[in-house]
């Protein structure tokens, strides 16, 4: 039954996303200004309530470095849904989904803190896994695991 | 007996400076002073649990039974620094909490002592990377390392046991520095 | 000490611009169980706004796996809810072996779901020990870890040690049974019965406990499903949504039990939530018990299953298989995969990229208390200073799932 379900939510997104079903989800890969839009429609159309989790991918090699992922459940239908967009590294905006979902929030700011990823409309992206004066996204391929940017100037002796 | 002669201490580091020449008598009474007020200290522990991750659950079960830190007297903890004087560091402590346990630590009034609870305390544990403080003792003087990741409730008891052999070898001056 | 520490949070408020005292809460708090800071600005007793500051035990999980291999990051992945560590071993190697393509053994799917249904237990009971020793009541607590500490124990017995076990592989498990542990659990459960049952004695109708809990914290379904609550939060608003009866996954269909779930959305529903769920628990684990039989823990993978070491020693093709497996990690197709379990706090998901090399790609934690946190303010903002802590203690925020 949730195989139906996919089959018909593919096919109803297949005009604005490149829609595909993976590993029982189904997989929107969409523009960045679809963005909105189609998460409206997932929300508002397909009953999916919960927005689990927003992240990003780095891949150093493309042109468009970042994937921003977004997961979606619907508690109605019992059906995951990811969505995901590609933004370059000298523009990282996508639109927030603050407006939507209200976990987007903090999910957000975890994102823009590990990536960079700057999203338009959520006028709260403080850092909250980082902390003031950190510089730098550790997330991203290039910074080095071990570097440390210590708050606390360390003793002299042990 | 008046014997004066002058004493050559060797300090050990973290014992207060150096102490005047004294008659043997009242070294005899310092010496039985310490040990009373070393006695009575080391049997009156009040912890502060400065607890951030796993080790948090040892600590729960070390205050309980069967282990129960109320036998060695450090079982009741005191959330204010102001009133305790043993800073138990239960967990990883990161870099963005480093200026809260520094601050907290220097709020804590003579005498103290520090505990590093668990690896991630004692060294950063297997964390090393931007966000990990690789051990407390960078940042503030640790009297003792209890090792594991959490470690036994055993081995907190150890740990216990050995602070209160170094508080009760430690001189406590408590009227000047000389007595 | 002369130099002047940063403050490592910018407030979203300060005192001056409402008429309002701003009060921190945390992060080192006698009563907030983990590290966290709440700065409220308060009307007298009353809360009018809150700030949650998380972020202070983070310990840089994804950035740690992302330089081991698969096999290797194990034990990070323990840490991250540590009061239900096998959980989280199970989720992460659920997604691992999806990835591969891999099935798990029968005896391996049936100890995962009885091992994570007792690791459900010891959560539950850390939760509302820890939740009840706030509100004054330490003998809840000293029965409740007592009994936590027998699991602990036997816990060890199974995996050697008592809080971070470790004990996931990827297609399998550390080792099998010992000898006596079935019996010795048959014995937990009674004594879990007995205790759970004081506990109900002392809190369930306690006048001075539905004071504090009833009515505080209140949330509503709608509201939960929109600040993203799952697990207990969200069953205790009424709405019976728990992903191991929706998605479910290891041995979870051959099962009965029921999804408790309460009234109000408030402080007293999450507890009896949990207290109950921990019944259900229990009912599972006793149809679970005669549902193992004997067999391999371990799917006789190569890529991932490490070979007998007795043949490590004689053979030269365990012993490489043994070498590449520590070397280079069990390789994992290139693809990304979402896996949620049910954790007690929630739904915990791992969204895992690979590359098609041992080492990952990308691992992350869909974390359940990190979201909570993002909609604590909801359940804070309206009641008392004093309800911030029963209210913080019955939403479980676990540092290290909060904060990876």
């Amino acid at each position: 039954m949730r195989d139906t379900v996919l089959a018909s939510l593919r096919d109803d997104f297949a005009d604005t996303a490149k829609a595909s079903i993976d590993r029982g989800a189904l997989l929107l890969a969409v523009d960045p200004q679809e963005v909105i839009a189609t998460a409206t429609r997932l929300r508002r159309d397909y009953g999916f309530d919960l927005l689990l989790d927003v992240t990003a991918v780095d891949w150093p090699g493309r042109p468009l470095r970042f994937d921003v992922v977004w997961h979606f459940y619907s508690t109605t239908q019992r059906v995951r849904a990811r969505m995901t967009t590609a933004v370059a590294e000298a523009s990282p905006d996508v639109a927030t989904l603050t407006g939507l979902y209200g976990s987007a929030g903090f999910m957000e700011r975890e994102c823009h803190d590990m990536y960079g990823i700057r999203f338009a409309g959520n006028a709260d992206l403080r850092p909250i896994l980082l902390y003031e004066g950190f510089v730098g996204h550790p997330l991203r391929k290039d910074y080095a695991k071990e570097h440390e940017q210590p708050l606390v100037p360390y003793r002299d002796e042990r | 007996m008046s014997a004066t002669i002058p004493i050559t201490p060797v300090m050990a580091k973290g014992v207060h400076a150096t102490r005047p020449s004294r008659s043997a008598a009242f070294e005899y009474l310092t010496t039985k002073k310490d040990e009373l007020v070393g006695w009575g200290r080391k049997f009156s522990i009040f912890p502060y649990p400065f607890v951030t991750a796993c080790c948090a659950m040892e600590f729960m079960a070390v205050s309980s039974t069967p282990y129960d830190t109320d036998r060695f007297g450090a079982a009741l903890p005191r959330f204010s620094p102001r009133q305790s004087d043993l800073l138990m560091v239960v967990g990883t402590i990161t870099h963005k909490q480093a200026p809260i346990l520094l601050k907290v630590y220097e709020q804590m009034c003579e005498p103290k002592w520090v505990m590093a609870f668990g690896a991630c305390a004692t060294s950063g544990g297997f964390y090393q990377n931007y966000a990990t403080l690789l051990g407390i003792d960078r940042i503030m003087p640790v009297d003792v390392y209890v090792p594991g990741c959490p470690p036994r409730p055993e081995t907190v008891i150890d740990g216990i046991m050995q602070l209160q052999d170094r508080i009760a070898r430690q001189r406590h001056p408590i009227v000047n520095d000389a007595f | 000490m002369n130099v002047v520490l940063p403050s490592p949070v910018r407030a979203a408020f300060d005192a001056d611009s409402e008429d309002a005292v701003v009060v921190n809460i945390g992060p080192s708090h006698p009563a907030t169980h983990g590290t966290l800071q709440v700065i409220a600005a308060l009307d007298g007793e009353k809360v009018q706004r809150v700030d949650v500051h998380c972020g202070y035990l983070h310990r840089g999980f994804e950035k740690e796996c992302e330089s081991h291999t698969w096999h290797n990051l194990m034990p990070y992945v323990d840490r991250l809810n540590y009061c239900s560590a096998l959980i989280n071993d199970f989720a992460y190697c659920d997604a691992v072996e999806t990835l591969m393509g891999i099935e798990i053994t029968p005896r391996c799917r049936y100890l995962r779901t009885l091992l994570s249904e007792y690791s459900r237990i010891c959560d539950h009971l850390t939760c509302i020990a820890a939740s009840l020793m706030e509100l004054g009541a330490m003998t809840a607590f000293l029965y409740l870890v007592m009994l936590r500490d027998h699991m602990y124990e036997h816990l060890a017995a199974l995996t050697g040690a008592r809080v971070t076990y470790t004990y996931g592989r990827i297609g399998g498990l550390a080792r099998d049974l010992p000898d006596g542990w079935l019996a010795r659990l048959a014995e937990i459960l009674v004594e879990f019965d007995e205790f759970t049952g004081r506990i109900h004695g002392l809190m369930d109708r306690n006048r001075i406990f539905i004071d504090r809990t009833r009515d505080v914290g209140m949330i509503s379904t709608a509201d939960a499903l929109h600040w993203g609550f799952t697990g207990p939060i969200l069953r205790s608003t009424g709405a019976a949504i728990d992903l191991r009866k929706d998605m479910p996954y290891l041995a979870y269909t051959e099962l009965e039990f029921d999804v408790p779930v309460g009234i109000n959305g408030d402080n007293y529903d999450r507890y009896y939530v949990r207290m109950r769920e921990m019944d259900e628990s229990i009912r599972m684990i006793r149809q679970l018990v005669p549902k193992l039989s004997p067999g391999p823990i371990c799917v006789a993978d190569r890529r991932c299953t490490f070979p007998d070491k007795a043949l490590v020693y004689r053979e030269i093709q365990s012993l490489i298989n043994h070498f590449k497996l520590v070397m280079d990690g069990p390789q994992v197709p290139a693809g990304e995969v979402y896996v949620g379990h049910e954790a007690p706090n929630g739904e915990l998901g791992f969204y895992l990229v690979s590359d098609g090399s041992g080492t990952p790609y990308k691992v992350h934690v869909r974390s359940p208390s990190f979201v909570h946190m993002g909609g604590l303010h909801k359940l804070l903002e309206g009641y008392q200073l004093a309800d911030i802590i029963p209210t913080f203690g019955s939403v479980n925020m676990i540092g290290g799932e909060c904060d990876r």
